[in-house]
């Protein structure tokens, strides 16, 4: 059943955004600490686990794969709802600090990345 | 008549937006064949014509919430906001490879404090060419360059100006907006284009919507890779901020 799929992705979903809510209060500070991507990883265990105990029906999947397909047009809603001017409005030094951080980083990648390549091989 | 049409739109809002945004990607993809071959991706159009939507809707309303500021068009906010995106980025994760994550986690782990230090030193240094001596003013900004949310929750503790805190949150936006647009244009030169690099990418930039973005863009495919590492930046940012970078900070000026 369609709603199984939907079922299991809501339950990662909430277990771990409510462990990041849990490790936010734990290490003192007003944020949710990674609850997101402690959710991904759940199920990213999960459904590397194929074998008899966890084996999801094709039907099932589409619970999960319908979501993840929506992700494209759940982002374009995302950009169309950004506060653009208030980006725009903080003039000259907001937009350089922004600009010149995402230069930096960007410039970091290749960097960064070389080290997970020497690992590969 | 049209007030019939538009209490139909205002009182099935998510609705009217699951069409507004399904015509908006119908018309980027046509963009996208039609003017460049297909080379720039249609929903890298999407998204820059949803940000040019936003700023033309924030300039009338004078609101906050770009599009979602326009009654007709509120749904934009319910299905762009966190709750649809969190959800949908846990979404990408099913199938995603294990093997990947445990062979390049700590890479990925330690660009989350990486990409949290270099952002604020940028935005720090910024602050400081700008006038500004205030250690409290210097950090908010700083903390503002790495995202839009660490900014003010780094200001309120510290006790920053709203006047500060209002440029840390106008910075971290530029930031978000930056990496939706840029990503695709630089992936290639940047090399993003396999699960390694996007783990690394996501923890460097950390704006959890600029990533989402910048990966949809570029190959949806990197998405759960990107997002995962990206998602502990904030934390990780609201941590070091005002604790040890505000120490940092105070120590030199």
């Amino acid at each position: 059943m369609v709603i199984y799929g939907v079922t299991l992705l809501a339950a990662c979903y909430l277990v771990g955004v409510f462990a990041g809510e849990l490790l936010g209060r734990l290490l003192g500070i007003d944020a949710n600490v990674g609850g997101v991507g402690i959710a991904m990883l759940l199920l990213i265990i999960l459904s590397n686990l194929r074998d008899e105990r966890f084996h999801l029906k094709p039907m099932t999947e589409t619970g999960v794969t319908f979501w993840s397909a929506m992700y494209i047009p759940i982002v374009i809603a995302m950009a169309a709802k950004q506060n653009v001017t208030g980006a725009l409005s903080g003039g000259w030094m907001a937009i350089l600090a922004g600009t010149l951080a995402v230069t930096a980083s960007f410039a970091m990648i290749p960097v960064l990345a070389r080290f997970t390549e020497v690992r590969d091989e | 008549m049209s007030e019939a049409f538009s209490s139909t739109l205002t009182a099935n809002s998510l609705i009217a937006a699951f069409v507004f945004v399904g015509l908006v990607l119908a018309l980027s993809n046509w963009i996208s064949n039609k003017f460049t071959n297909g080379r720039i991706h249609g929903s890298a159009i999407a998204i820059s014509l949803g940000l040019v939507f936003a700023y033309v809707a924030g300039v009338f309303t004078g609101g906050t919430r770009g599009l979602a500021d326009i009654a007709l068009l509120s749904g934009v906010g319910l299905l762009g906001g966190a709750m649809f995106r969190d959800f949908a980025i846990v979404a990408t994760a099913y199938g995603a490879d294990l093997n990947t994550l445990k062979r390049a986690g700590w890479v990925g782990a330690s660009s989350v404090i990486i990409g949290v230090v270099l952002s604020f030193i940028v935005g720090a240094v910024i602050a400081v060419a700008f006038g500004y001596t205030d250690p409290i003013a210097v950090t908010t900004i700083g903390a503002g360059a790495s995202t839009y949310i660490v900014g003010p929750v780094t200001g309120t503790a510290l006790g920053a100006g709203s006047d500060v805190i209002a440029l840390s949150v106008a910075a971290g936006l530029t930031k978000s907006i930056l990496v939706m647009i840029g990503t695709p244009l630089v992936a290639r030169r940047i090399g993003l284009n396999n699960p390694s690099s996007a783990l690394v990418y996501g923890g460097l930039m950390g704006t959890t919507s600029g990533v989402a973005a910048g990966l949809a863009a570029t190959d949806p495919k990197l998405v759960p890779y990107g997002a995962m590492t990206a998602t502990f930046y904030t934390g990780v940012g609201c941590l070091l901020a005002p604790s040890v970078l505000y120490l940092l900070i105070e120590a030199i000026l």
